[in-house]
């Protein structure tokens, strides 16, 4: 076995481009997915602001309406495919077998192929807006990232985003795989399933659900891509297809897929609450099976992304009723967290505001879901800045916010240096106050009939879109701090105690820090 | 070592599995969305019925709808279409002949097919057709024009809240779909 070769030359560590190339390590795997995914969230970013730009005025102003829907389609698709996933891949190749125990990941030849296919799927995905050379006329996709027929089946390099989608599926399902078997069959003796940290839970039932919905999303990519090229009519209503089955094949992927995005992080925040409130995290089974009713729910509600279609009414009450049970689960999730802190000594360290911001947030963006998952009043919010302030709630202050306080409260580990406090408090603050003042004024504008991914609007909702560009610009910038605090603590700093913080538990601070490169090799006990 | 490589292999074998299966019902979507939309009589499914049987229906001379016609064409068929009258007052139960006009403005011969829809969905089942231009493909020669009736009944059964239907066409470009040796009606 390779296993036993590798026994062998334990301690060295192989330098070069060859080591990141052909790395098997799960710390230099998590590493590559996470700088991946900080690259990807870079270029999103700048997707947005190009939006925000063009949005702080009424008229047309920095580019042209077909160059605006190819950024909101880019944005979409490069920060949920590109940035938030594998940022969670990255934590979860970091933090899995650290914290279960493992010498590294189950499958770790799969682990290495689940991360380079990503940087060919981003290229796929952007390339086609170099086309021509010219970049104003740049043909990368313009359908929105939901990517909807018939206009999507009218796309030109359709080809180009169909391989993309598919190389992005593959690169998650081996992903979640790998994970799979490391939580199944790694764990150190002693650790059941009910001692497992709830990150690691939260990452095995979001595993679960990419491998369920990914193949889904390949499926109906395939279907435009036979509908185009094969003339096969999936979707193509002249020759009997119907674009309306485009929408529910893609929302039995699509509301999945929402869940994957946040389920790791309520298991980042469910590990980082702790730690600060000093007290073990309250209602921990009720945590592992709100999380497992939350992933099962997910697959019943897809049509509420739907309610205009025009579905009958006992559909849209069906939807509706199935959607808004989803609260429940979710708020025993955030009741246990709020019960954990109830009476516990609480300090303020870095991860723990990223977490606080994270709960209060995260459920601002609750409560407008709830709001949209009410069919007759959805008939009002359909498609407005409404919906896009409250996805950017759960996806911004609630993912990234989750990823944020997952890096801050495992980079000392990763480094073994703690960062500047004062560089990251000015991160935050700038963050959590930009990240408000861009996504808060947009339910206004929406409530107030605001249509999403138009290059231009009335005159009357000026105010509001001033605040979001300005915002969308602080947040921005405030993020190039967090990449100089990153570099700033890798080159050095105070040095990490192995426990890092006083109130941290679990296996991934019983090792030195920095991690080293081989970690846990003969496996610890769990009492 | 030998018990972890085959419990991995294990769950490989099983994910793999669960992924395939996956990948197989997104498409077995498609056979069961239109299945759905048959059984509840969604989806503006075409109630098609003979002239004998329109003929043979009670007239509720009550009461009066008012049937408006709308037309839309895709931006990948070159035509102008049309309908011929904005809207149409009739009792339900009574036959109703309206139509359409197609023209082709490019220069060359194109295929199309008219996919039609009922507002409010639930007039849809009431709405019965014994002839239509979307029950075939429809040909039209570079630049010509023709007239395309559409012969209908609206149900007495209507429930009575229901006073105003829409009636819309969108004719989309189907030449790909038309195989050789067939010629699409003319
Ligand atoms: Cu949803």
């Amino acid at each position: 076995m390779t296993a036993t070769t590798h026994e062998e030359h334990h301690d060295e560590i192989p330098t070069g481009i060859k080591r990141w190339l052909f790395t098997t390590n799960h710390k230099d795997i998590g590493t590559m997915y996470l700088w991946f995914s900080f690259i990807m969230l870079l270029i999103g970013g700048l997707f947005a602001l190009v939006i925000r730009a063009e949005l702080f005025q009424p008229g047309m102003q920095v580019v042209d309406p077909n160059f605006f829907n190819m950024m909101t389609t880019l944005h979409g698709l490069v920060m949920v495919f590109g940035a938030i996933m594998p940022a969670f891949v990255g934590l979860a190749n970091w933090q899995i077998p650290l914290m279960v125990g493992a010498p590294d990941m189950a499958l770790p030849r799969m682990n290495n192929w689940s991360f380079w296919i990503l940087p060919f799927a981003g290229f796929m995905l952007l390339a086609p807006m170099f086309v021509g050379g010219n970049f104003a006329s740049g043909q990368g996709p313009a359908f929105g990232w939901t990517f909807y027929e018939p206009l999507s089946g009218q796309y030109d390099k359709l080809v180009f985003f169909v391989f993309a989608v598919h190389l992005l599926g593959f690169s998650s399902i081996m992903g979640s795989i790998n994970i799979i078997a490391t939580i199944l069959n790694m764990r150190a003796p002693g650790m059941t399933l009910m001692k497992m940290p709830m990150f690691v839970w939260t990452w095995l039932i979001t595993a679960f659900l990419l491998i369920a919905v990914m193949p889904v999303l390949a499926g109906v990519v395939t279907m435009m891509l036979t509908d185009k090229y094969f003339g096969t009519s999936f979707f193509d209503a002249a020759g009997g297809g119907d674009p309306v089955l485009f929408q529910h094949v893609f929302w039995f992927f699509g509301h999945p897929e929402v869940y994957i995005m946040i389920l790791p992080a309520f298991g980042v925040v469910s590990e980082i609450i702790p730690t600060f409130a000093r007290k073990k995290l309250f209602g921990y089974a009720s945590m592992v099976y709100a999380t497992a009713s939350i992933a099962f729910l997910s697959f019943i509600v897809w049509a509420h992304h739907m309610f205009t279609v025009g579905m009958p009414v006992a559909g849209e009450l069906y939807f509706m009723y199935a959607t808004v049970l989803i609260a429940v689960p979710t708020g025993v999730k955030v009741f246990n967290w709020i019960s954990t802190m109830y009476r516990g000594s609480m300090t303020y360290e870095i991860p723990m505001l990223w977490a606080l911001c994270f709960v209060i947030l995260f459920t601002i963006g609750g409560f407008s879901g709830l709001m949209l998952g009410v069919a007759p009043a959805d008939f009002q919010y359909h498609d407005t800045y409404f919906v896009v302030a409250h996805f950017h709630y759960v996806l911004v202050s609630g993912s990234l916010f989750g990823l944020f306080a997952g890096v801050y409260y495992w980079l000392p580990k990763w480094t073994g240096n703690m960062y500047s406090n004062g560089l990251a408090q000015l991160h935050f603050w700038l963050s959590t106050i930009a990240m408000n003042l861009t996504f808060f004024p947009m339910h206004f504008t929406g409530l107030a009939g605001m249509p999403r991914r138009y290059a231009d609007y009335p005159l009357q909702f000026t105010e509001f879109n001033v605040m979001s560009s300005v915002g969308a610009f602080m947040f921005g910038f405030s993020q190039l701090i967090f990449l100089w605090l990153v570099i700033k603590t890798i080159k050095g700093g105070e040095k990490a105690t192995d426990r890092v913080w006083e109130g941290s538990h679990g296996l991934e601070w019983t090792i030195p820090s920095p991690a080293p490169y081989h970690s846990f090799t003969t496996a610890p006990e769990v009492k | 070592m030998k018990d972890l490589t085959s419990a991995n292999r294990r769950v490989v074998f099983k994910t793999v599995a669960v992924t395939l299966m996956m990948f197989g019902f997104g498409f077995a979507l498609v056979p069961l969305y239109s299945l759905v939309c048959q059984a509840f009589g969604l989806n503006g499914q075409t109630q098609r019925i003979t002239e004998t049987t329109l003929l043979q229906m009670p007239v509720d001379k009550t009461r009066k709808i008012t049937v408006r016609m709308d037309a839309n064409t895709n931006t990948r068929l070159p035509w102008q279409f049309q309908a011929n009258q904005r809207e149409v007052s009739i009792h339900p139960g009574e036959m109703t002949r309206v139509s359409y006009s197609a023209r082709n403005l490019s220069g060359s011969d194109v295929t199309g097919q008219a996919i039609y829809s009922v507002t409010p969905n639930e007039a849809a089942m009431y709405f019965k057709k014994t002839d239509c231009f979307c029950f075939k493909r429809q040909l039209l020669k570079s630049g010509e024009e023709k007239e395309m009736p559409v012969v209908f009944v609206v149900d007495k059964d209507l429930p009575a809240d229901i006073t105003n239907i829409v009636l819309s066409y969108t004719f989309m470009r189907a030449d790909k779909y038309v195989s050789k040796g067939e010629t699409a009606t003319n």
